[in-house]
């Protein structure tokens, strides 16, 4: 059996930012698997711009974000498998990956990197009642559809769900020629980027449609219409609010899940708030030897981030490789999470390995404003605090760590991030 | 006159407050950076905005391949800029950056591309069709 | 306007037609199915429990009774023939009240009288031990070894597939619009304007069959179509349970079953609901809810936040409540396989066998010297020896290119699922032969590609690929570009 140094799995931005980084550490003897026929991932398909100022401090569009990741990995001459879908991954590092050119492929990795993105869900996870016609797309396969395709996918339009894919394809299709009747979001709060509420909806009189939600779709052959209403607090449709919406193609952007299949059958801990693996400070899950970042980690909704983070995952990787015998970096510290703070990734960190500054990334349960976030220790003496004018789940947010910080007097047994009152 | 408005130059999305003066000073407030002052100064006076989309390229491995505007242009050009972008063809190979319409509808503005157009080998009309502009 | 002459016209493609079908074409006779829809097992058959029933339920001397235990003990030989999937795991009917403990028993013997074997009263403890997320309170349980799951498109198919390999002709978006007597038997018209004629006729027209009877018989039938909506889960839940667990029916109604399908998923439903509409299979907000709060009632835990899929179907029930198996009484050689709700699936191959039998002692024809009896289902790589695996890919190397990621499916096996006999025509027939799209993202990675393939395959443009019947095109044409 082959027996690589470190595989990763994913050729999206994910991947491609961590392969450079472990090369760049001096990882020689790895491998990027990617299921898809070009690399970039689904950066490719998303050809509007505002990628990359953070990155690059240039704006790009999705593909050229992509190219300039592609140039890396060709310059550094990282190997890649494309065309090539990873079919089994155990706790040991073994992987099965297939490909016309080599067939069934059984492999070891020294260390594994997580990089398989994320899926929509689907209008079935959904359960939207109604009929099954053709014209009803998740907002992503739309978007492959109309721009890599360059096929017509519909002409009047309802969207359901803000997240950010729906609103760039509601300006899209609306550029296209398509009449984008309206955008219902269940929550009453947009699940999308402001930017894009501004330019993709604002710009071209797309109503937004917030506390409401599609309660009937109807068509045998092609969607003929979908029937809008009004939810109340606990997201239930209110009776005799009801719009027919008539429209032959029903958009879903309604959330993205992380693709962990593999991650749950290797058998590392799936982290019920994210969906993704649970990791430690060095994006390290719970499994030995195999770490995780981008969207299979968490969902993102800036590429720059997933670049910084999966960065990090490679240099991570290589460290661990190289430093195989190393003595144990002593217990993780959980980071728990009050206040309306939805989630922290890394969840733990250990004290006494982590870095001298460590990125945590979180997000809010819902909106907010004028608030202060605070990290405490489990005696409640304050490690950080900062005002946050406005916070959105929308909208993930970060924080910087500083280990001096943390362990200036002794290290943390316990940590606590929260959101509170100004006082 | 006192303006609310988001920016949209980067995700971050700057919350941020634009005054004019009746003598025509614009002051703005709530940007992070240099680009959000710009911004909401044009939104103000002349609002401009990048177009992205797909054209036809012939010859390639793949369908469409994907242009930008190369600068912003004016807000209220957006839909003759299309128009020209639906009827322009490109023909493989494609770079990115290259010019694929100078001068898009009179804006001043070149339509480029930003995806790779690679030309479709020779008798290989049967191989398969990559579904990406990349590579 | 040209007429087909047959020996037999089978009017519908469901798991019924087909299995009559499949029964005729071992026969010296010429063979044809009339279908609907744009291809078999589009009605009924495509949604319905996928359960082998062990046949306790119907009263003894009813059809429902004969055709149910002896469809249920073809089962196991006929899928190793026509290479379906059905596991035989048994069947649990719950009992949560101890005062009711007698009608389990009573179900028993009932279930003994109709000839099935193996039938036995579980205690609570012996049921918890063999399905541990039971809902607290059991109190006994009839375990059915010999029920199990079946892929009801898998047996569809299967059985069609062998009709045609045994020359059966199908014909596609043909709906009967007239059939009248004549002297050959009867003549057909369909709505395309297609002529068909043929001295017997067999109505396995599903929900519709009350409407072709209608058009030749004068005895009454009248169907409603019964809906049924359910719930799909993902396959992290599939073990959820390991039998198809029913709870006996109560106060609160007949309620819904608990099953792991073959595929590895976990099914709960159905509802049921009386419709005037026989094309209305819409789910419905009340119907999913009521799925949810019954199936609890029987297994705890259920992870309805897997949910990938809803969906409903007709089932289609004949006010007498049973089963109409034969020839109808005042109309030589127009036979019939009409009310065929469950345990329509498991009884359908021994009404197949039935009716064939009954219209070759009509026709006076005799069996093939040599029928084709089995068929071989389409390679799935998952299912080959892993020792035979590395050898296939080296011959077949598009069978290493997945396409549907969820339900690992390869360019291979659609292309073959394209080009077999009957192949499939649209994204819901490729759906149900080799499952790209069924999978927990339904689509939302392999639709491009799927779609791109059905396009190339069968030589039409993308925007003329259909999701299931004419019209139902996902992607639209263009106007010309270019200027």
């Amino acid at each position: 059996m082959r027996c690589y140094d470190l595989i990763i799995i994913g050729g999206g931005p994910a991947g491609l930012a961590a392969a450079a980084a472990a090369r760049a550490e001096g990882v020689t003897d790895l491998l990027l698997l990617e299921r898809d026929a070009v690399l970039g991932g689904i950066l490719n398909q998303c050809i509007h711009n505002g990628f990359g100022l953070h990155t690059f401090k240039e704006e790009l569009t999705g593909p050229e974000y992509a190219a300039r990741y592609m140039e890396q990995v060709e310059s550094l001459g990282i190997p890649f498998r494309l065309n090539t879908t990873v079919l089994h991954l155990s706790a040991d590092r073994t992987l099965t990956y297939i490909n016309a050119e080599e067939g069934l492929v059984t492999v070891k990795a020294g260390a594994v990197i997580l990089a398989m993105g994320c899926r929509e869900r689907p209008r079935g996870a959904l359960l939207i009642p109604g009929t099954r016609p053709a014209g009803i797309f998740s907002a992503g396969t739309a978007q492959k559809l109309v721009n890599l395709y360059g096929e017509a996918i519909g002409k009047e339009i309802v969207i359901l769900g803000s997240g950010d894919i729906g609103l760039i394809m509601a300006r899209r299709l609306t550029m296209e020629g398509a009449h984008v009747k309206a955008v219902a979001e269940l929550l009453p709060y947009s699940g999308g980027l402001a930017r894009n509420l501004v330019q993709c909806l604002d710009d071209y009189d797309i109503p937004l449609l917030l506390s409401h939600t599609v309660v009937e779709i109807k068509g045998r052959e092609r969607v003929t219409g979908v029937v809008i209403a009004k939810v109340d607090e606990n997201r239930r449709p209110i009776p005799g609010t009801e719009t027919l919406y008539e429209c032959d193609t029903l958009l879903l952007s309604c959330g993205l899940i992380p693709e962990n299949e593999l991650s749950r059958e290797a058998g590392a801990a799936i982290s019920p708030v994210t969906a993704g693996p649970v990791v430690t400070d060095d994006l390290q899950t719970s499994i030995e030897g195999v770490f995780a970042c981008g969207n299979v980690l968490h969902v993102h909704d800036l590429v720059d981030y997933v670049s910084e983070e999966a960065a990090n995952a490679g240099k991570q990787a290589a460290q661990y490789l190289q430093k195989k015998n190393a003595a144990p970096a002593g217990e993780a510290v959980p980071i728990v999470c009050e206040g309306g703070v939805r989630y922290t990734v890394p969840q733990a960190l250990r004290p006494k390995a982590m870095p001298e500054k460590l990125t945590v990334r979180f997000r809010v349960q819902a909106p907010m404003k004028n608030r202060v976030l605070t990290l405490r220790d489990e005696t409640g003496r304050v490690l950080l605090q900062q005002k946050k004018k406005h916070l959105a789940p929308g909208e993930m947010e970060q924080i910087v760590l500083k280990k001096e910080v943390l362990c200036a007097e002794s290290a943390p047994k316990r940590l606590t991030l929260s959101l509170e009152d100004e006082t | 006159m006192k303006q609310e408005m988001i920016c949209i130059c980067c995700p971050l999305g700057c919350r941020m407050t634009v005054c004019k003066e009746p003598e025509g000073t614009i002051t703005v407030t709530g940007n992070t950076c240099p680009r959000g002052r710009q911004y909401a100064e044009k939104e103000v006076t002349a609002p401009t905005r990048v177009v992205t989309s797909t054209v036809a390229v012939s010859g390639a491995v793949c369908p469409r391949v994907c242009v930008k505007t190369a600068q912003d242009i004016p807000k209220e050009k957006i839909f003759d800029v299309m128009h020209e972008i639906h009827s322009a063809k490109a023909c493989a190979p494609v770079h990115i950056g290259d010019v694929i319409l100078q001068n898009c509808a009179g804006t001043g503005v070149d339509v480029v591309a930003t995806s790779n157009a690679p030309a479709e080998p020779h008798n290989a009309h049967d191989a398969p069709k990559i579904e990406s502009p990349l590579r | 306007m040209s007429m087909e002459h047959f020996d037999v016209v089978v009017i519908g493609a469901g798991v019924v037609g087909a299995a009559v079908a499949r029964e005729l074409s071992l026969y010296e006779l010429r063979v044809c199915v009339l279908e609907q829809e744009e291809d078999v097992c589009s009605g009924t058959s495509k949604a319905n429990s996928g359960i082998i029933h062990s046949g306790y339920d119907a009263a003894p001397g009813t059809k429902k009774a004969y055709y149910n235990v002896l469809g249920a003990q073809m089962q196991p030989e006929l899928s190793r023939q026509l290479d379906f999937e059905f596991e035989q795991r048994g069947s649990l009917l719950v009992c949560f009240e101890a005062e009711r403990l007698g009608e389990l028993e009573a179900l028993r013997e009932r279930g003994v009288k109709n000839g099935v074997s193996g039938l036995r009263i579980l205690p609570p403890e012996e049921l918890y031990q063999l399905e541990p997320n039971i809902a607290p309170g059991a109190v006994g349980a009839l375990f059915a070894p010999t029920a199990g799951i079946v892929c009801p498109f898998g047996m569809t198919i299967a059985l069609a597939e062998n009709a045609a390999d045994n020359g059966a002709r199908f014909f596609f978006e043909q709906c009967v619009s007239g059939i009248e007597r004549s002297q050959e038997g009867y003549r057909i018209t369909t709505r395309q304007g297609q002529r068909f004629c043929a001295p017997c006729v067999v109505n396995a027209a599903g929900v519709f069959a009350d409407r072709i009877h209608q058009q030749v018989s004068q005895t009454p039938m009248h169907i409603t179509p019964r809906r049924g909506e359910y719930i799909l889960l993902d396959k992290q839940a599939g073990r959820h349970v390991s039998h198809t667990v029913f709870c006996l029916p109560g106060a609160m109604g007949k309620g819904v079953l608990v099953t792991p399908t073959v595929h590895g998923n976990l099914l709960t439903g159905p509802t049921a609901q009386d419709m005037n509409d026989k094309a209305d299979t819409a789910t419905t907000a009340q119907g999913m809810d009521e799925v949810r709060k019954k199936a609890a009632q029987s297994v705890q835990g259920l992870p309805f936040s897997l949910a990938i899929t809803s969906f409903s179907g007709l089932r289609a029930h004949e006010d007498g409540g049973d089963f109409i198996v034969g020839q109808a009484p005042d109309s030589p050689g127009f036979f019939e396989a009409a009310g065929m709700e469950s345990p329509g699936l498991t009884s359908a191959p021994a009404v197949g066998k039935a009716l064939a039998q009954e219209i070759a002692v009509y026709l006076g024809a005799s069996l093939k010297e040599s029928p084709i009896l089995t068929r071989k289902a389409p390679v799935r790589l998952a299912s080959l020896a892993p020792s035979e695996r590395e050898a296939f890919l080296r011959e077949h190397p598009d069978y290493a290119k997945i396409v549907c990621r969820c339900e690992q499916v390869s360019e291979g096996e659609i292309k073959a699922a394209i080009h077999r006999t009957l192949g499939a025509v649209s994204l819901d027939g490729l759906k149900r032969r080799v499952r790209p799209g069924m999978g927990r993202c339904q689509g939302g990675f392999c639709l491009p590609r799927t779609l791109e393939l059905l396009a190339q395959e069968l030589h039409i443009p993308l925007c003329e690929v259909r999701k299931h019947r004419t019209g139902s095109q996902p992607v639209m044409a263009q106007p010309e570009e270019g200027v």
